[in-house]
């Protein structure tokens, strides 16, 4: 199947009645920090655990790119592991296409998941094998699907995809080591897109790229949605690029999801006080000069989070039962908000 | 006209190899005004880092400073002992690096790590000494400054280590501060807060800092003037409003473009520079950024450019030179005048 033959009518991917692909309910994750049993019965001490992700709910429809955003901590990368299946939840379920990460079965349905399910890692340097040619890099979910069986075919299957990443399909006999930090990336597009996959996790693609190349790789990843129609969970701290690639945004803090709202709206109207605060630190050169106003603390040790609401002690707005009760999720306007300044009546309004 | 804290002139810092010699920096030239801040920008590789540690005479071998003057203050610090370096270095020149936890030492308390430094640059008592390193650190902003002088680095937060670091740099109230991505490893929020406190406490002591990064938007919130440079060379170096609202050379009005930012259109496709920066090894004859410009020509990979009076900046382009400019296309011409590029008035008669 020739990725050219895929339909190219799919619009920007705002529209609101395509189908969800991913559903994320009730995720969590908790690691066990613990010292071996016997240095706990000789040295005592007890059991240290650590919540990464603490009950994250959040759906992703086809065609559109979900934004992750977090500080480090905040749990984005746990997530993506676990919505890909290299990482058990503690609890909670991972469903795409209707099928159960997790949970499913059924092999035969598994098997055709996976091979829908794809992701980008940060650092080119790291993720792709050094000893491998690039042919056989980006084969490797080929043959590992069994797409196409034919070696003559594969090669010109892997041309194809260098080309549509844009690089020469020539390229294909050269080693890693040979290209630069950008064109490395795009060999790893050029991977994950060789088993026609629907969905792809992009966990933080552009971080190690200088600006200019950044720019490179950000407008491919769209072009390519464009031409492929993908769905994209797009894991990043960085909120300026996220909000040039997102159709929704979710804000984690501390492993919750503090805010979940279409970018348009979260970056014109952020409701919590994290997402503003966030929003406000974030050195932009537009706003050359001007004095911002310094935010207080750090995110705290994710072993011994805050009670409550976890960022209570960093909170501008905080009240006396945020470092008590967890904040439900309000929805307000198009947003989803953790926060208990939306449960008061008075407040709400606003 | 005073003397500027720092005066690079034609510096060239050479790294050789067993393929040839690079040249990692190539005739490089700025100043830095007292109590300036000027931000260092540049992709990974254009020099910026080298430049710092040409500076402070810690290039690392087999780099070596192969021509040109530095000076502190008026007096040249590029051919002095390695012994009267080091007693520049802290004493008169502070030094701020990315990783707050390897510029620690782990294995002292960071009281006495500022203590020791204290007394290496001052003649004071023991006591003395420890009573203003609490006042240093309470300046920075830790908390219970007191009780925190015998913590361990491991007991700090990324963000309060490097307070600490910044205490370290300063407690010999240098002239000069360099701060080498000093918040890359940190995250947004405390990000914001150490360029605060670096501006404010360099601003009270009057210190001019060179800050290297590559966030533009980190320099736009913090530096005076900002100097860009590519595979080595200056591109532009200006007020720093000037050169981000304004850049006048091709390199930096890409880079500018390529930033993401929070205003403006997020639908609209990035700008993006073709090809990426070469490498030290296979620099382009001519302008080292001819191959990926979208205004180049001829006289572009003929010969290298000077640096040019471009009005708001100077930069290093032909586009600027009043001799050079004409000869070039009109319709080139024509694009670098629509594009905000302000030519040499003999330039504008050719496609008047």
């Amino acid at each position: 199947m020739s990725v050219a033959a895929m339909p190219k009518d799919v619009s920007r991917p705002d529209s609101g009645n395509n189908k969800t692909l991913v559903e994320i309910n009730g995720l969590r994750r908790v690691f066990d920090l613990s010292k071996p049993w016997l240095n706990r019965l000789i040295e005592g001490g007890g059991k240290v655990t650590l919540t990464a992700v603490d009950g994250v709910d959040f759906a992703i429809r086809e065609g559109e790119t979900y934004a992750l955003v977090g500080e480090s901590g905040s749990g984005k990368s746990t997530i993506a592991k676990m919505t890909v299946g290299l990482l058990r939840p503690s609890a909670g379920s991972v469903t795409i296409g209707g099928t159960d990460v997790w949970g499913s079965k059924d092999a035969e349905g598994m098997r055709a998941m996976r091979r829908q399910i794809q992701m980008i890692f940060q650092d080119p340097f790291a993720s792709l094998n050094p000893r491998w040619r690039v042919r056989a890099i980006i084969e490797e979910p080929i043959k590992a699907f069994d797409l196409i069986s034919d070696a003559k075919d594969r090669g010109e299957r892997v041309g194809e995809l260098l080309s549509l990443v844009g690089l020469d399909p020539r390229d294909g006999q050269k080693f890693p080591h040979e290209f630069s930090g950008g064109q490395r990336q795009r060999i790893a597009i050029a991977r994950a897109l060789a088993s026609n996959p629907r969905f792809i996790v992009c966990d933080e693609p552009t971080s190690a790229l200088d600006v200019s190349v950044q720019a490179q790789v950000l407008n491919l990843l769209r072009d390519l949605q464009e031409r492929l129609g993908l769905t994209y969970l797009f894991i990043s701290h960085n909120l300026a690029v996220v909000r040039h690639v997102a159709t929704r945004v979710g804000v984690l803090y501390l492993g919750r999801l503090v805010e979940e709202a279409p970018a348009r709206e979260l970056f014109a109207s952020p409701q919590h006080p994290y997402t503003k605060m966030l929003l406000e630190a974030v050195p932009d050169i537009e706003m050359g000069g001007s004095e911002r106003q310094s935010i207080a603390g750090e995110i705290p040790n994710p072993v011994n989070p805050p009670p409550g609401c976890h960022f209570h002690p960093r909170c501008p707005q905080a009240m006396d039962h945020c470092s008590r009760d967890i904040p439900p999720v309000y929805h307000v306007g198009a947003a989803n908000v953790r926060c208990h300044l939306f449960g008061d009546a008075k407040r709400s309004a606003r | 006209m005073t003397t500027p804290t720092l005066s690079v002139r034609n510096l060239r810092v050479e790294i050789p190899t067993r393929r040839g010699v690079l040249t990692a920096i190539d005739d490089l030239s700025f100043d830095i005004a007292p109590g300036e801040v000027l931000g260092m920008v540049g992709e990974s590789g254009a020099g910026k880092s080298i430049t710092g540690s040409a500076i402070i005479g810690l290039l690392e071998p087999p780099g070596r400073v192969a021509g040109g003057e530095i000076r502190l203050a008026g007096e040249r610090i590029d051919n002095v002992s390695p012994d009267q370096m080091r007693r520049i270095r802290g004493r008169r020149i502070g030094m701020i690096f990315q990783d707050p936890l390897t510029s620690l030492n782990p294995l002292y308390r960071i009281g006495d790590q500022l203590v020791e430094t204290i007394l290496t640059h001052e003649r004071l008592s023991q006591k003395a000494a420890r009573t203003k390193a609490v006042k240093l650190l309470e300046e920075v902003g830790i908390p219970a400054a007191e009780a925190r002088f015998s913590a361990y680095p491991h007991q700090f937060s990324g963000g309060m280590r490097q307070r600490v670091v910044i205490a370290l740099a300063l407690c010999a109230d240098p002239e000069l501060v360099i701060a080498d991505e000093p918040t890359t490893a940190l995250d947004v929020s405390v990000q914001a807060q150490i360029i605060a406190l670096l501006k404010r406490l360099c601003a009270d002591r009057g210190a001019s800092v060179m800050l290297i990064t590559h966030d533009m938007g980190v320099i736009a919130e913090t530096a005076d003037r900002v100097c860009v440079l590519y595979a080595g060379r200056l591109a532009e170096i200006g007020p720093v409003r000037a050169v981000v609202k304004h850049p006048q050379h091709p390199y930096t009005q890409g880079l500018m473009a390529a930033i993401p930012s929070l205003v403006g259109d997020p639908d609209a496709t990035l700008a993006q520079i073709p090809g990426s920066m070469p490498r030290l090894g296979a620099i382009p004859a001519g302008c080292a950024f001819n191959p990926r410009c979208n205004f180049a020509f001829e006289a572009c990979s003929a010969a290298r450019p000077e640096v040019y009076d471009a009005g708001t900046s100077d930069a290093s382009c032909f586009l600027h030179a009043s001799e050079v400019a004409p000869s070039a296309p009109a319709e080139t011409l024509r694009a670098a005048d629509q594009a905000g590029i302000v030519l040499p008035v003999s330039a504008k008669e050719t496609i008047a």
